[in-house]
């Protein structure tokens, strides 16, 4: 755990001699800080306050403002259901519907083995796939109720694989 | 033998592996020893839609387009095409769209990641032109005649704006290119910064010249990591040529641009939210005036324009502004880009001139409805924008004209709906999705989109009462006249036009207790058509409350106080006989 924690002090150390002579680096550090563990664990958070000289309440103010910052580690899988009005219309909401049941998850959480975590984004810039699910960097466009146990599937041969 | 190149556009799931296509070429051009001989692009918009896979050759004896591509076609494209410079009749694509493509004029005809193709299509002459030969107010009189407005939503005129930065005394300026594009349903300016990065950029760096700023910011959604990396990629080269930074091609104007990342708020699209963001705070707007072009970005003079609006300048400059006032109409000048989704056939980016009606963008462009089921409204201006019913359908398109109908340009998502979309659904939609991203500073859009969005809830529940259609609009115009900024003023939009166009599908929802378009699922009776039911008990066996009981002699009934309308045994049953009303 020291070591972790040493290695998270350097990382942190680096990340702020890169942006110090910034203006307005706050963000574009938690930025990197997010690229690097996939959330903003909270020992880091403390780190950066102490690096920066700025109040850990006012990182976190800026973390819960913006929907992008996770505060949770992601799970093995992130599963970006689009809620655009595009995919809106042509059914997403019966597919999130359709995930919920199937993985016993609600938006914004990870299932209990990690495998799957189910978030709502608001647009992913194809509408012209609409309905569209994202898994990791996989796209799938103009999906049908029935085609989700079968997407999903391919990430759980996955894990039996290994 | 020159270099060719290969554009796949991958972005139509009409068929299997579809995004497998680029490692496909790859292999292809290796297998043939051709990996030297071409490059292989991927581009998100060629300008053509629903026609599979689109493969573009460009760097032989003629362009080559071809459509709907199939695994097998690739080797045969490789042999004859790329090396023998052959065309294959049977896949090629012809076609001659009804659009005018000015800031998607590079979009899929060139490598965006390649400085050289940019320029070799006059980019950066406007640049050029500007630092050697105009004085910035003569750049600002151009904007002027050209009659640019702003593209991100409200129309405001983009040398107006310019001007008010330039003649803001200070010594230090920024300009910033608002690529923040949360609008659900839009993703023109992913489009344009995926496609030609550059021309946004010589763009701001020309807008900065004219305010006299030597800082520029690019703010971009984190959500498009392939833009951000183009955009960052495209700086690094003009760097390298001395398109940006001190003494730019030989001039003394120092130019320097940063990129900052945007983490998903889209209150953040509102200037001064934008401002707070890139200063690293939470984005919450603050009160106008005084505006950014006084007091913006630290302080500072700040001019903001949308990806869109920069991409219009570098062809405004080499053109000149009396080409450009050509196109358009009298108070809306030159092309919009819409990102055309929904019901319509042919969904995509689509560049046209204003003045274009919305029947020919949805008809003649986007191939008319999807299914056989009748157009209702075209939904333009996204959250902040409202819906036109189909008697409007001819209307030219520009600012004042959508405004007059209770909508507006917005940045340009349209959406298409049918007779299946129910109003109050869509109301209730786009408002929560402003109530999800309402910042919280302000009462009257904090409280006030909440009490809206519950009214609007207990409506399409069939709760509803009359005296709620007055205290919608009570509401509404409260939150329009009080709010601080532009999310909060226009939040009520689609409730207050839904409500003009679509007041009889309000009543029916509140009276009559029906919801015509099936969307509503609490105004739901699903009933068994004992003609139809073969007694196979699946929907019983299925429905997960219990609510379906009988037996084989008898036949099944549903319980309409045990049913939660979820549709399952809508959904489980092989014979139709689940009836929907």
């Amino acid at each position: 755990m020291v070591k972790v924690e040493n290695e998270m002090t350097k990382e942190i150390a680096l990340l702020v001699a890169k942006w110090k002579d910034k203006e307005g680096n706050l963000i574009m550090i938690l930025h990197e800080l997010q690229n690097y563990y996939g959330y903003v664990p909270r020992p880091a958070a403390l780190e950066l306050s102490r690096a920066l000289g700025t109040p850990l309440a006012r990182i976190y103010e800026v973390i819960t403002f913006y929907n992008f910052f996770k505060l949770e580690p992601p799970g093995k899988n992130i599963i970006s259901l689009c809620l655009g009005t595009a995919c809106y219309l042509k059914g997403a909401a019966i597919l999130l519907n359709e995930i919920k049941n199937l993985l016993n998850v609600e938006e914004g959480h990870t299932t209990k083995d990690g495998l799957f975590q189910l978030d709502v984004v608001r647009c992913l810039g194809c509408c012209g796939l609409a309905p569209v699910v994202k898994i990791n960097d996989k796209v799938y466009g103009k999906v049908e109720k029935s085609q989700i146990m079968g997407i999903l599937s391919e990430y759980n041969e996955n894990k039996a694989d290994q | 033998m020159e270099q060719k190149l290969i554009f796949i556009k991958d972005t139509d799931n009409s068929q299997d592996r579809i995004n497998d296509f680029y490692a496909f070429f790859l292999n292809a051009l290796k297998e043939n020893k051709l990996d030297q001989a071409a490059q292989v692009v991927r581009v998100a918009d060629i300008g053509i839609y629903d026609k599979g896979l689109v493969v573009k050759i460009s760097g032989g004896a003629n362009e080559i387009i071809y459509a709907f591509v199939q695994e097998a076609n690739i080797n045969d494209i490789v042999c004859r095409s790329v090396k023998e410079d052959k065309i294959i009749p049977e896949l090629l694509f012809k076609d001659s769209p009804k659009q005018l493509r000015i800031v998607l004029r590079n979009c899929g005809q060139i490598d965006p990641e390649n400085i050289d193709e940019y320029i070799a299509c006059d980019g950066y002459q406007a640049l050029e032109k500007v630092v050697n030969q105009l004085t910035p107010e003569q750049v600002i009189e151009e904007l002027k005649k050209s009659g640019l407005r702003g593209r991100g939503g409200a129309g405001f005129p983009t040398w107006l704006k310019w001007n008010l930065t330039r003649q803001a005394k200070d010594i230090q300026k920024y300009v910033i290119c608002n690529a923040d594009e949360g609008d659900p349903g839009a993703y023109m300016d992913r489009g344009v910064l995926e496609g030609d990065p550059h021309s946004v950029i010589e763009g701001l760096a020309i807008a900065g010249y004219a305010i006299g700023a030597n800082k520029g910011y690019f703010y971009v959604r984190a959500e498009y990591p392939l833009a951000v990396e183009r955009v960052e990629k495209a700086i690094k080269q003009a760097y390298d040529r001395g398109l940006l930074g001190k003494n730019i091609l030989g001039s003394d104007f120092n130019f320097d641009i940063d990129i900052r990342l945007g983490a998903g708020a889209f209150v953040c699209g509102e200037e001064t939210a934008l401002i707070a963001s890139i200063e690293g705070r939470r984005g919450t707007p603050r009160p106008r005036p005084p505006y950014p072009s006084i007091k913006g970005l630290w302080d500072r003079p700040t001019a903001i324009n949308n990806v869109e609006t920069l991409a219009n300048i570098a062809v405004i400059i080499l053109k000149g502004a009396s080409w450009y006032s050509a196109i358009g109409t009298e108070k809306s000048k030159g092309t919009k880009v819409f990102a055309l989704t929904g019901k319509v056939k042919n969904s995509g980016l689509v560049e046209v001139p204003m003045g274009i009606t919305l029947r020919e963008i949805v008809f003649d462009i986007g191939g008319g409805m999807i299914s056989d089921k009748e157009i209702k409204a075209v939904q333009t201006g996204g959250p902040s924008g409202g819906v036109i019913p189909k008697e409007f359908l001819d209307t030219p398109v520009d600012y004042e004209n959508l405004q007059k109908l209770g909508s507006i340009m917005g940045s340009g998502g349209m959406i298409v709906m049918d007779e299946s979309d129910c109003m109050v659904d869509i109301a209730k939609f786009y408002l929560g999705f402003c109530v999800d991203e309402s910042c919280g500073k302000c009462v009257p859009c904090r409280i006030g989109g909440y009490q809206m969005l519950s009214v609007l809830g207990a409506i399409s529940e069939g709760q509803g009462k009359l005296e709620d259609l007055d205290k919608l609009q009570r509401i509404a115009l409260a939150m329009q006249k009080a709010s601080l900024c532009a999310l909060g003023q226009t939040a009520p939009n689609p409730v207050v036009s839904t409500l003009k166009y679509f007041a009889q599908e309000y009543h029916d929802h509140i009276v009559n207790k029906k919801c015509r378009s099936h969307k509503c699922k609490h105004l739901l009776n699903y009933s068994i058509n004992q003609d139809k039911c073969k007694r196979c008990k699946v929907c019983a066996i299925n429905c997960p409350v219990k609510a379906i009981t009988g037996d084989k002699e008898k036949g099944f009934f549903i319980d309409p106080k045990i049913c939660v309308r979820c549709g399952k045994c809508f959904d489980v049953c092989k014979f139709n006989a689940i009836a929907k009303e």
